[in-house]
């Protein structure tokens, strides 16, 4: 009955941090300029942070009132035509769109990202029972060419070099391992999968949002691929998450002015594409996926982390993320979201993710709909020391912390006794691997001679003001 | 049939249980100001910079011309407009799949978005919808009084109720998936040029 380790997030960033010095500062360069676009672009919305008040609140309204929007985006969609299916967890969900294939007797799927569709583990179990699945966004293909999920929720294979990309695809899809240029590379993609589009049985894709008012989802890409997948095979199968539910139209208004400004720092993706039941000639299913968040929906400290939209914006500036990589996280969703979302789905498991992270408050400064990222991330760790999930040396610091600092007496001697200490600690114990992992790539600044409260005390009586502490 | 409403049931039983105390209320979206400059240019600097090239065409002889002109090695220009006749029409087709080897796909937009570069398209537009994404490349009539300022009056327009399928397509099919590096013609159309023309 031994129980999985948890992932080792740490360890894990450190092999991407170490494999080289290209792929580390490229990934972290190329995410801060997608940072930066998104200051830009929200710089020259006026309204901006008017519109991150409302994209909240209607997230917020949505979600406490979710049964009547879930019950009322049924009625309309089914009303166009779609059928409407419910799946509690992601079995569910697999075998629902499993029975939709098999019945058609559809052996080949096209699909476009869905980061619900990785959760259910979808591809994989698909792959089992004999269907073809292709994934039609490049990104992602080169993460499934490549046996890895994706590292980032809009940029999925932003951890690779071209040079990775030019091998893999010379492994696999058979173009010239040394022709390394992205222009070549996407078009050597565009034909190997054209061929697989045409052949497909069915097109599935996953939602941004869904409209109660009309019963529409909302799929935004930038390839085109969804809407490929939508339009040339007669079936298209879409999942949604149920926390994906807004009520009105005029609301996407205000979210699609947020999601790719947010993510990658443009005013929309290249597609926005409204799906109100099936096109002409074609046939409909909506797979509305629970797996989990009607439970969140029940966690004071955490439901709102249900309003996230997907931008990827929160990964774009997180320091950990940039330099540690995406797929140092073992888990469907990384970045700062990722360390809110995982430990929902397993708590031991993730219980790691909560410290990989410098609680500096960037995530939530730039979360679209105002989740409290860096908050939640501070209550997870809470709620990993009350379950005991804590390492020893991670246990040992905080025992001894807690105690001294709430010992002033003890707090002072050991101030004075540890700068001199410090000096001569042996570097081997200053950056012990496993006591401080923190002590690697960095060295301890230069402490003052004096304490603050040395140079307080003195400084209170050279202006004769005496009313201090003695 | 059983499962389904046995899994809907307890999904929504679940949520009613978990729902947090504090309802919110839903907000109300204000009207925004839109920026002084005209629409048009606005329009016009967005879609180059998504990509997309814009052109000014007097009528629907000289659209068909430039069409030509643009594409003149195209051997099949599957046209859903009037103005333009290609050389196969959009109502002729019965399944998307005969749409594989269109080089240029001609089309009208309802109306423009400015703050993006977008336009509107929707089924009835298209006629076959994977015109807009099997063609390698687009051509996009759009009447330059029909231009939005920005997404909140762009849903004011757009009738969802009546579309089973409707696109707000901001320039040609796009990735910066290999190292950040744009390039267009991922899996849709490479190129999208606009044409000026006003409906008839």
């Amino acid at each position: 009955m031994s129980r999985k380790q948890p992932i080792d997030v740490a360890a894990r960033a450190e092999v991407f941090i170490r494999q080289d010095h290209i792929h580390e500062p490229m990934h972290d360069g190329f995410l801060w300029a997608a940072r930066q676009r998104r200051d830009a672009e929200a710089a020259a919305v006026p309204e901006w942070e008017e519109l991150r008040e409302l994209g909240s609140q209607i997230k917020e309204h949505a979600l406490t009132h979710l049964d009547e929007y879930l019950t009322q985006f049924e009625a309309n969609a089914t009303k166009r035509g779609a059928q409407v299916h419910w799946a509690r967890d992601a079995a569910e969900h697999n075998e629902i769109v499993y029975a939709i294939l098999q019945d058609r007797g559809v052996t080949a799927l096209i699909k476009s990202k869905s980061m619900l569709q990785e959760e259910c583990g979808m591809p994989a179990f698909l792959e089992r029972r004999g269907i073809k699945v292709t994934e039609s966004d490049l990104g992602e293909r080169i993460q499934q060419l490549d046996g890895q999920p994706p590292s980032h929720i809009v940029f999925p294979a932003i951890h690779k070099t071209r040079k990775d990309v030019a091998q893999l695809f010379a492994r696999t899809i058979g173009t010239d391992p040394h022709n390394d240029d992205p222009h070549v590379l996407t078009e050597a993609m565009r034909n190997n999968a054209r061929p697989r589009f045409l052949a497909a049985g069915a097109g599935m894709t996953g939602a941004n949002f869904a409209v109660a008012e009309t019963g529409t989802f909302v799929v935004c890409t930038n390839e085109g691929n969804a809407d490929i997948g939508a339009s040339v095979p007669p079936l298209h199968i879409a999942s949604i998450g149920i926390e994906k539910i807004i009520p009105r139209v005029e609301d996407l208004g205000v979210f699609l002015r947020l999601l790719a400004r947010s993510g990658a720092g443009s005013p929309l993706t290249q597609y926005s594409s409204h799906f109100t039941g099936p096109r002409k000639g074609g046939e409909l299913h909506i797979v509305l996926v629970d797996n989990g968040r009607s439970q969140r929906l029940g966690m004071a400290d955490f439901w709102h982390s249900l309003k996230c939209i997907r931008c990827g914006a929160c990964m774009n500036t997180c320091p950990a993320y940039r330099r540690g990589g995406g797929l140092a996280y073992g888990a469907t969703y990384s970045g700062p979201i990722g360390v809110i979302l995982d430990p929902t789905f397993d708590d031991y498991k993730y219980s790691e993710l909560p410290f990989h992270s410098t609680l500096c408050g960037s995530c939530s400064a730039v979360c679209p709909v105002k989740i409290d990222i860096s908050d939640q991330i501070y209550k997870w760790r809470r709620v990993m020391a009350n379950k005991g999930y804590l390492s020893l040396a991670k246990r040992l610091s905080f025992a001894i912390a807690g105690h001294v600092f709430t010992h002033p007496e003890e707090y002072q001697a050991l101030q004075k006794a540890a700068a001199p200490a410090l000096d001569h600690a042996p570097r081997f114990l200053l950056y012990n691997r496993t006591l401080n992992p923190w002590g690697r790539e960095r060295e301890i600044p230069q402490l003052a001679k004096q304490t603050f409260r040395e140079w307080y005390l003195a400084h209170r009586r050279a202006h004769g003001n005496q009313n201090t502490e003695s | 049939m059983e499962t389904r409403t046995l899994s809907r049931d307890s999904i929504l039983a679940a949520i009613r249980q978990n729902l947090p105390q504090q309802r919110v209320d839903r907000p109300r979206i204000p009207a925004f100001p839109s920026p002084d400059r005209p629409l048009r240019s606005r329009f016009e600097e967005r879609l180059t910079k998504a990509g997309a090239t814009a052109h000014t065409v007097g009528s629907p002889a000289e659209a068909a011309a430039t069409v030509t002109a643009l594409y003149p090695s195209a051997k099949v220009v599957c046209s859903a407009v009037p103005e333009v006749t290609g050389t196969r029409r959009a109502e002729d087709i019965h399944d998307p799949h005969e749409l594989a080897d269109v080089d240029v796909g001609v089309m009208r937009a309802q109306f423009g978005v400015a703050e993006s570069g977008a336009v509107w398209l929707t089924q009835e537009d298209l006629i076959v919808n994977a015109l807009a994404f099997l063609s390698q490349h687009l051509i996009v009539l759009l009447d330059p009084h029909e231009i939005v300022s920005d997404m909140h009056e762009a849903y004011r327009r757009v009738r969802l109720g009546d579309t089973a399928y409707g696109c707000f397509v901001m320039g040609p099919s796009a990735t910066a998936d290999i190292e950040a590096t744009l390039v267009h013609g991922a899996q849709g159309p490479r190129s999208l040029h606009v044409f000026f023309l006003p409906r008839p």
